[in-house]
């Protein structure tokens, strides 16, 4: 996928100023959020799940190389190829491959955020292969010329119904539906003619699962079931780090997906799919390739910020996040926007590529308290600030003022000097209502908030003159 | 009991009245209160900033200021939050101060925690008629705890009545430099934060961090409104 993070600052602010995704965005903001609190008080005991949770994801990243190589071994036991992808080119390399094989003409794809690194569908596309995307969501961006995903689960959640309805007339040259039902119902039927004539079928992978070589899809709709069962060739992709050790892992962790990421009790459909078609099967595809790819993982596994590898892609984070909602999902530039996005993307595409990202946060910490693998997400963009400032990434000039602010305050006598005076300019500034409305190096604040004005004396000095004045206050 | 009271660097330079008003509050809960001169910042915007070396500095020079204090308090959720669950942070690669650190750390409180919960302040000196709604500021509320003390507090005040704002757990969009360096973003989440307290129909927002204060009556000013007041809950509860 292109990579457009340095230009967040822009984005939002066309974002902020578009109206339309405005309204989509208050539309839908707080759904999430509520059918999450309603769904996690089915659980006995939310803080112990949430912590098992963690221990699970973090027990596979501590051990990653043994588990993938159990992964590998339990997979290519029950029939299927275990291919690596260091880079992003690499997997659609693997992809092409594979399709060139098994004289592939046409792949139908249930969601998968990893293909949207390595742009896979427009890969496939400059073969001379069709693809197809299956999910709703996906079959909105494709149709819609690849429209970038706004947000990891829902990926055309910033679009409202009757964009999808005019979309939909104009693509498919049907009459304009408006009722959801209809507008699914349409969706559908251009769909069910693929999954009848694909040659091919690529998914993601919520868990590779490395005691028995199986990967679990984690879905609402139907159509991953369809897209790895129909076809004969079914390629599963996704991250290294997608790994957990055992079923039984899956099963706890199954207890805080879908309840964190839809507010739902357990997904509509959650597939296990391990090998290929055995003799006297009915089900399952003929050919079984699961693509693991690297593209940076490995690097962050041993970094300061590893912990955002427990991503188990719910959305919470997003979902929770006051800068998320109101700028949406496409002002981060990448695939993974959000929270988590402003980790990953500048661990996997270069710091240097994505400067805003770790800034753009009031490190509110609304995400990590709701991550259900407890990722603290604050404290991992302060690294990557930390990286900035060290690599000298930010401007100098902010980097001179926080200097300044440290050495100024680690020297109290000429602390208090200056601020005596700096408190009295400002307190001037304010003028007669006390109240500063355009501030020279300040006008990041003043362009939409006033200043209220210092009382014009610092307590320290009002403090010491009482002090003098023998105590009375 | 030996209170040592850290006024915070936005107290000091922007609203010595709070300091003062939370001293009296301390006072009127029967604490000793000692306020070190030399005391500046806790560090908190080089550490959230990534100028690690420059909040291991003001970090140590705090520690030194206030570990002969039984307890440290401040009229902040942020910078307490700072003290108590970033120093360790700061001093991971340094035994001999994680250990003063931590040790100040756990005596460490926000103010309207100590008042309830150490010093369980009965009598709140303070009188006010009229209808407040409260703003929960980030680290005071995910980092401290605090939610329940305010409000306990405000309860022992006659003629308050709290009505709450829908959403008052979300950020007002200050988050230090942020509120600078994307400004038109802050100002989105101060101008959704300012509709929700407006559509609660109180006379004052009422809360606990400075940075929070001066974003929320910034904007609120901004969008015309000079009818609802902005008060620190040390302020409201010591009266003058």
């Amino acid at each position: 996928m292109q990579i457009a993070s340095m230009h967040f600052k822009e984005r939002a602010h066309d974002n902020m100023g578009n109206a339309q995704l405005q309204g989509n965005l208050q539309k839908i903001k707080g759904k999430f959020v509520a059918k999450r609190r309603q769904s996690l008080v089915e659980l006995d005991d939310v803080e112990a799940t949430r912590e098992a949770a963690r221990a699970i994801r973090q027990r596979a990243l501590d051990n990653l190389d043994v588990w993938l190589e159990m992964f590998e071994r339990n997979a290519t036991a029950r029939g299927a190829t275990v291919l690596w992808a260091e880079t992003p080119a690499d997997v659609n390399r693997h992809v092409l491959a594979i399709a060139a094989r098994h004289g592939v003409g046409k792949i139908i794809k249930s969601k998968s955020m990893v293909s949207e690194e390595s742009a896979l569908d427009r890969a496939i596309e400059a073969a001379g292969l069709d693809v197809v995307e299956t999910d709703l969501g996906e079959y909105i961006l494709q149709i819609n010329d690849y429209e970038p995903p706004s947000h990891i689960i829902g990926p055309a959640l910033h679009k409202s119904k009757e964009e999808v309805s005019d979309l939909f007339a104009r693509v498919h040259g049907t009459a304009r539906k408006v009722e959801i039902n209809e507008l699914c119902l349409e969706a559908r039927q251009m769909l069910r003619k693929h999954y009848l004539s694909a040659d091919m079928g690529i998914s993601g992978g919520n868990f590779f699962v490395a005691e028995t070589g199986s990967v679990v899809l984690v879905t609402n709709e139907g159509n991953a079931t369809l897209t790895t069962t129909l076809p004969d060739v079914h390629v599963a992709i996704s991250g290294i780090e997608k790994i957990v050790p055992t079923l039984e892992d899956v099963a706890t962790l199954m207890r805080m997906l879908p309840r964190s990421a839809t507010g739902q009790s357990i997904s509509n459909y959650v597939d296990l799919l391990t090998g290929i078609r055995g003799e006297g099967e009915f089900h399952g595809a003929r050919h079984m390739y699961f693509i693991l790819v690297d593209a940076g993982r490995s690097a962050v596994l041993g970094s300061e910020v590893s912990e955002a590898l427990r991503c188990i892609r719910c959305g919470a984070c997003m979902n929770h996040c006051p800068v998320y909602q109101s700028i949406g999902g496409h002002s981060y530039g990448w695939v993974y926007p959000g929270p988590i996005g402003s980790i990953l993307t500048p661990s996997y595409i270069g710091l240097e590529n994505a400067l805003d990202l770790p800034q753009a946060s009031t490190l509110c910490n609304q995400c990590g308290v709701v991550c259900p693998v407890k990722i603290p997400l604050p404290d991992l963009l302060r690294k990557l600030r930390e990286q900035q400032f060290a690599r000298r990434l930010r401007p100098w000039s902010e980097r001179a003022g926080l200097r300044l602010w440290s050495w100024l305050a680690a020297r109290p006598r000429l602390f208090g000097a200056s601020t005596r005076i700096g408190v009295r300019m400002l307190r001037w500034l304010g003028g007669r209502d006390s109240l500063i409305h355009r501030l020279p190096l300040g006008r990041g604040w003043t362009d939409g908030r006033d200043m209220p004005a210092p009382a014009g004396r610092t307590f320290r000095e009002l403090y010491a003159a009482r002090r003098a004045d023998g105590g009375q206050r | 009991m030996r209170v040592g009271f850290f006024v915070t660097c936005l107290v000091d330079l922007m609203r010595p009245a709070i300091g003062f008003a939370a001293i009296k509050l301390l006072e009127a809960g029967g604490a000793e209160v000692f306020v070190p001169a030399t005391q500046t910042c806790c560090g908190q915007p080089g550490y959230n900033s990534g100028d690690r070396d420059g909040a291991i500095a003001l970090a140590t020079k705090l520690v030194a200021e206030f570990e002969a204090c039984d307890y440290l308090v401040a009229p902040s959720g942020s910078c307490t939050g700072m003290i108590k669950t970033h120093y360790a942070d700061l001093f991971r690669d340094d035994a001999p101060m994680l250990a003063r650190a931590e040790a100040l750390g756990a005596r460490t409180f926000e103010l309207t925690d100590f008042l309830v919960n150490v010093l369980k302040l009965d009598a709140v000196p303070g009188t006010f008629a009229g209808t407040v709604t409260y703003h929960d500021s980030c680290a005071g509320l995910r980092e401290m705890g605090v939610k329940a003390q305010p409000r306990a507090l405000l309860a022992r005040m006659p003629g308050v009545r709290l009505n709450e704002m829908t959403e008052c757990e979300t950020c007002c969009g200050f988050g230090g430099t942020f509120s600078i360096k994307y400004g038109e973003i802050a100002t989105r989440l101060a101008d959704d934060k300012c509709g929700h307290i407006a559509a609660s129909g109180a006379d004052a927002v009422v809360l606990g961090d400075l940075g929070c204060m001066l974003n929320i009556e910034g904007r609120l000013r901004r969008r015309g409104d000079r009818r609802t007041r902005v008060l620190h809950i040390a302020e409201l509860l010591a009266g003058d």
